[in-house]
Parts: C-alpha cells; structure tokens; sequence
C-alpha cells in the first residue's frame, strides 16, 4: 500500500492524480513562503534599526565589500540559471543532459558561500563583529542567516545530484531542493540591495 | 510500487506483512497519523493541566494573598511571575495550538479527506518529536538556576533582555529556544496538513466538497506559517541580545524596544485566528450533525475565514497603544481592528441561521458548541472597547483586557476542544462517553467559568493593574470589594478545576470501559464516519469516493436524513 499522492512519479508526472503538483514542491511552496516572511521580518528589522541610527555605516567600522559581493552576487545568480537549465532538460525527459548544469549549480553556489566565509573572515579582522556596531550586528544577522539557508540548500542540492547520479531523482525530490535554491538566489539580490548598498 | 524505488515519501506505510508491531514503533514512533494525534492530544492533555495548576496557585495568592498555597507553598514575586508567564505560554503553544491544529488535523485531515495517512509521515512524526522535546525543555526551565522565566509570555525587552530585569537569567533563553522549537515542529505539521488537504484527496473531493473543519485547519496552518517568520527574526535578535550581547532592542546602545514589540505582535495577533479557526470549524461540523441542517452559506463561511486571515494580518498594532506609537497610526489601527469583528459576526449569525428551523439534539458536544458561540460572543464584544484606542488607553493592562482575553480564548481551547473530543471520541476510541457525566462536566466548566472572568472584567474597570502581585502592598489602588471580587474568582477556578477531575475520569474509563461505538453514531456524513470505530491502519480497506458536500442533510425525498459524502446516488 501506498499513500495516495505519494506515488513515486517518473519525469513527466505520469501516475500523478490530475491537477495536482507534486508534493515535495508544494511542501516546499509552502515552506518557502514562511521564509520570506523570516526575511521580510528580517528586512524590515534592518530598515527600522538604520533608520534609528544617528550616522550610517557606523563612523570608525569598516567598509563592507560592495563590489567583491557584487561579482560574488553574479557568481550566485549563475548557479540558479545553470539550475534552470536543468530544470529544462529534466522535465523534457533528458537526464542524461542536466548533469552538467546541476553540477555548474552546485559548485557555483559552493564557490559563493565559501567567498562568503572568506569576507567574513577579512570583516572580523578588520573589526567588525556582532557587537561591535548595530551594522556589525545587522550584518551578520541577516546575511548569517542567509548563508545557513544557503549551506543547508547545497547539501540538498548536492543530495539531489546523488540521486540522479544513481536514477532515482523524482520530480517531487526536484522540485523542492529546485524551489528552495531558487529562494536562496532570489532573495540574496534584495539582501545586497538592502544590507550592502 | 513504493517497495520497488527508494522514494524520499513513502516507505513508511509497507506493511503488506502483518505482525504485532512492537509498543515503541506502535505508541512512540509510529507514523500514523492517528497515532501521532493521540500524541499530540495526550501530550496537551498533560500541558493543560500543569497550565491549570499554574493558574490555581497564582489565583490564590491574588485571592488570599502570602498563603501557603496547598500543594506549592509561598508564593514569591519571582515565582509568581514565573507562574502568570508560563501559564499563559503553555496555555496557548503547547494547550491550544497542539489540540486544536495538531491533534484534530493529524486525526481529522486524513480521515476526512479519505486518504491513508499525511503524505509526509515521516516528517509528520519528526513534527511531534520536535514538540515532545520543546515541552520538556520549557518545563525544564523551572529547574535551573533562577527559575522559569518570568517576563510575560509577550516577552517585551528590556524585561526579557536583560536579566537584572527578568531576575532568570537562564530560563530566560531556554523559554525562547522552548518557543522555536515548538514553532519548528508546527511548521513541519503545518506543511504536512496544507498539502495532504491540497494534493491527496479522494478522488470526487472538489474544493466546495472539503469538509469546514478541514479548511479551517488548513487556512489556520497558512496564517501561522506566513505569521511566524517575522517572530522568529525577533526570537533570534532577542537570543543574541540575551546570550551575545547585542544590543537589537536596548535603546541604552542604540536599539529600538519597540520593533519586539511590532515583530511579536505581528504573529500574535494572527495567532488568536491562527487556534479560532480550528475551533470555529469544529463548532461547524457539530451544529449541522445536530440540528439536522445543512451548513447555511458554506461558501460565504470559506471566503469568510479567507478573509479574516488576511484582515488579521494588519490589526497587530491594537496591542501597542500606549507603547508610544503615533496616534494616527492609532486610527489606522483602531479602524481596521474594528473591521475585523465585521467577519466573526457574520460567522457566528451563519451558525444561529443553520440551527434556525433544524431538529436541535442537545448531546453533550452539540452543548459545547452552542457554548462556544455564546461565550465566543463576549469575548468578541468586549474585544471592540479594546480595539477602539480611545477606550484602550484606559483599560490597557487591567484585568478588562485579561477577562477579554480569557473569553476569546477558553471558548477557543477548552469549550472548542472538549466539543471537538467528546464528538470524536467514539471514532477514537471505539466508544462512548457517558453522556450523563458529559453533561455535569459541561455545566461544572462554564457556569465556573463565567465567575472567574466576569468578576475580572469588573476589577478591571476598577483599575485593577494585571500585573500586580500582591495589592495589600498598595492600599490606595484597591476597594475592600475587589478583594472578595478577587476571591469570588478563585473559588469559582477551584470549582472548575475540581469538575476536570470529572472529566477526566469519565474520558479514560470511558476509553476502556465505556459502551462500544458503531460505525456511525451520529448519523454524520463525512468521510470519517465511513470506516470502522477507531480505524485501522490505512483507514479504509479500499479508499472511499466522493459524490457530494458534507453537509446533505434531510434532503427531501430521502427516507434517511443524512446523506454520506461516498454514497453513489
């Protein structure tokens, strides 16, 4: 016995009950929209807290990277297109075909995350940390929490090329790991708007 | 099918083989969704009376205060605070939320949708797991140092910041990683009820065709997801005020106290339609089985519910009159608060028009829900002086608003619940609730429960402050008869809480003892009334189809006045 909607589903749905989407990419939809609502709240907390402040940035706090973060930002837009090339091939059936982009999404995303770390790190040393400033603190809280929904899509995005790897990639697996990165790209140009600009 | 690929969904329900499963994959980490109910209902059960208990020591001292309260003890003023917080926190996270969403989706949304289980099993016990855990861990906080904390369960900053103000200094964190962990757990059950209600229906279930409990649920789920994320972007600021030394809301370095504010009640407001809508369907469900009717304007009552979700989303500065936010955003405020009762009016009239003209039987769950509508309606009422900002800067912080409060949400939690469990008790169990001490436990909880708050209400437009702990310390703020108000109120909750102990002995000598359900007791409609009392495994031998609404009853020209949603024409 199988739980109905559950079925696992080849790469055009087939066995799927009409009208319906599957339902690793509904839970994710789902999800999703209480994400961003966490950055909305993030967002607006961000807004209100540099509105209140008398000076911004903060005097004697350093820089933040606005044009390494901004190549760092392509770099992140790439790996979602390279992701929706493979969303292309895999929902006209050609497996074989979206190996390539979904291993471009990965390591792109990889590369952005490590880039990441690597400002992080140059920040510290420069002197700004979480309670060093209400910037220090706004920054590391909003984009912090953006590389944890980042780390925690790669891994399922690396699990999903586990999968095709071995066959078994179904369109529910797909479309949830596919609709989570897609959030993690699409909401970091806003953060970047906001946060370093 | 399933056996043959490794999905990520299914492999929780292969059970082709049939041996004894063991008690623990039976009772602790079954995925069954009605297994997973019962968790979620007895865990609830337990919470609300430690709740209980909670609320009967702080209503003693308030009554007799700097009594040895039997059972605890002195009660200090760090205790106490601990007390009024944790009640007001368990009452609503791990009372209100866990029965009405968790527990009667878990049990309802499946059975009344006529599928096997959740389409994310697994995940949906993970779900209760992450619950479990957040209850022990809140309760926990009772026993380190400092105790529970005990900066109300609105948790404004500086109070819950900083501990100097607080005075728990560890509980303080722990309540809030308690919170989000509950939180996390309710989104994962959120999830899991949105989609098996959307994608994994029987086939013939149209949209108009799902049963109102069901859409109350699942809109209920919508709310808290979209409410909550805001909150959590606070709980983490608050956190890393508390651990790291931030200074988000400590306007000594720059924060705003306030943005707490607007991010908590952002969600919290929402929250109130977030544990309404459950019990608002489970009141539908209960008035047309017994008044024989046909739910009046179902569609309208949908849309409402749509609605009001929406509406709720932009009420949420009511709470903060007097926090110093601008008067004319005051107006904006008070106009759309005022708005918001336009919906739940109309809710409450569509009830009293389906009960018009219907053949009433006053079992015990159709009283709870006549009682809910009553005793729902004061709370709605007294709810307007309070939206309106004129009359909220006189009574903010008094008892008015926590009498108001408790008439919105004990008619949600208890009168909701218990109308809830004792229609759904026999598809549960298998069998009967004695219906005689059904009844006494009806009276025993709401003649009590309108002379706790009642009483409170006037103290409130006495001026008695909600969070004052012993008024013997300020003779000036208080009349001799607003102490016996204040003892009227506890010995009306003794008696209420005496009557529980009624309850629960006829809910579990019912369980085992009481007389045996048939299929269909109630001569009810939907779906889950079809399959066996309680159900097996997989509910139903062969999943059943749809041909109708739920809610065909004495249709004329049929011999019978019900018409089950899977009975071909």
């Amino acid at each position: 016995m199988t739980i109905r909607g559950t079925e696992p589903l080849g790469p055009a749905g087939e066995g799927r009950r009409p009208g319906t989407i599957p339902n690793g990419l509904f839970g994710m939809l789902v999800f999703v929209m209480t994400e961003i609502m966490l950055f909305a709240g993030l967002i607006s907390a961000f807004v209100i807290g540099r509105a209140a402040a008398p000076a911004w940035p903060p005097p004697g706090q350093p820089r933040l990277p606005v044009e390494a973060t901004a190549v760092n930002t392509l770099v992140l837009l790439a790996s979602g297109a390279a992701l929706i090339l493979a969303h292309r091939h895999f929902h006209q059936g050609e497996r074989a075909r979206m190996r390539r982009p979904m291993q471009f999404a990965l390591g792109l995303g990889a590369f952005f995350v490590l880039f990441q770390g690597y400002e992080w790190v140059r920040l510290i040393a420069q002197g700004l940390t979480l309670t060093s400033s209400a910037l220090g603190s706004y920054f590391y809280l909003v984009v912090g929490m953006h590389a944890i929904h980042a780390l925690c899509a790669l891994v399922l995005l690396g699990y999903a090329n586990l999968r095709l790897q071995r066959g078994f990639l179904t369109d529910s697996l797909f479309g949830a790991v596919e609709t989570l990165w897609l959030f993690v790209v699409g909401v970091w140009p806003v953060l970047y708007w906001v946060v370093y600009l | 099918m399933a056996e043959s690929i490794p999905s990520d969904a299914t492999p929780a329900h292969d059970d082709h083989h049939h041996e004894e499963p063991s008690f623990a994959s039976k009772y602790i980490f079954s995925t069954d969704h009605k297994m997973i109910a019962m968790q979620y209902m007895f865990t609830g059960m337990a919470m609300a009376l430690i709740g209980g208990f909670m609320a009967y020591v702080f209503r003693m001292q308030l009554a007799f205060p700097g009594i040895d309260v039997p059972g605890y003890g002195l009660v200090t003023p760090a205790n106490y605070n601990s007390l009024v917080t944790n009640h007001g926190t368990i009452m609503i996270f791990w009372v209100a939320m866990p029965v009405l969403i968790a527990a009667f989706g878990n049990f309802l949304i499946p059975l009344m949708c006529g599928c096997d289980d959740m389409v994310f099993p697994r995940i949906n016990r993970l779900s209760y797991q992450i619950f479990l855990l957040s209850a022990i861990v809140l309760l926990g906080s009772f026993f380190v140092q400092g105790g529970g904390f005990g900066g109300a369960w609105t948790a404004y900053p500086p109070l819950s910041a900083k501990a100097e103000y607080s005075l728990t200094p560890l509980g303080s964190s722990i309540w809030l990683i308690a919170v989000a962990l509950e939180f996390v757990a309710f989104l994962l059950g959120g999830i899991n009820f949105v989609t098996t209600a959307m994608n994994a229906r029987a086939p013939g279930m149209k949209l108009y065709d799902i049963p109102m409990v069901v859409w109350m649920i699942v809109i209920a789920s919508i709310l808290f997801m979209v409410s909550v994320g805001p909150l959590i972007a606070g709980a983490i600021m608050l956190l890393f005020d508390q651990v790291l030394g931030t200074a988000f809301y400590d306007p000594d370095r720059g924060g705003d106290p306030i943005l707490w504010q607007h991010l908590f009640w952002f969600f919290g407001h929402p929250e109130v339609y977030v544990v309404l809508l459950p019990a608002v369907g489970i009141t539908a469900e209960i008035i047309t089985v017994f008044s024989r009717k046909k739910l009046f304007a179902y569609k309208t009552v949908l849309h409402t519910a749509i609605g009001t979700g929406v509406l709720s989303f932009t009420v949420w500065a009511h709470h903060q009159f007097i926090a110093g936010i601008d008067p004319r955003m005051a107006h904006v405020f008070t106009l759309t608060t005022l708005l918001i009762s336009i919906p739940i009016a109309e809710m409450m009239f569509v009830y009293i028009a389906t009960l018009y003209g219907g053949s009433i039987r006053l079992t015990t769950p159709m009283l709870w829900a006549l009682a809910f509508i009553g005793e729902f309606l004061i709370g709605g009422v007294t709810g307007i002086f309070l939206g309106a900002s004129g009359s909220d800067i006189y009574l903010h912080d008094t008892y008015f608003v926590l009498a108001h409060f408790h008439y919105t949400f004990y008619p949600i939690a208890i009168i909701g619940t218990m109308a809830g469990v004792t229609f759904w008790f026999p598809k549960m169990f298998g069998r009967h609730m004695n219906e005689n001490l059904g009844k006494i436990h009806f009276w025993g909880s709401i003649i009590p429960f309108n002379f706790i708050f009642i009483p409170l209400f006037v103290l409130g437009l006495g001026g008695q402050h909600r969070r004052v702990f012993d008024y013997t310390n300020f003779p000036d703020l208080s009349l001799p008869w607003m102490q016996e108000f204040r003892v009227i109120a506890t010995v009306a909750l003794l008696v209420m809480l005496g009557f529980q102990i009624l309850f629960l002995y006829n809910f579990f000598q019912s369980i085992f003892k009481g007389r045996k359900a048939e299929r269909n007791p109630w001569n009810s409609n939907t779906l889950e009334w079809t399959t066996e009392s309680p159900p097996p495994h997989g509910n139903w031998p062969e999943l059943p189809t749809v041909y109708r609404g739920p809610y065909e009853y004495s249709v004329p020209g049929r011999d019978k006045d019900y018409w089950p949603q899977n009975e071909p024409v």
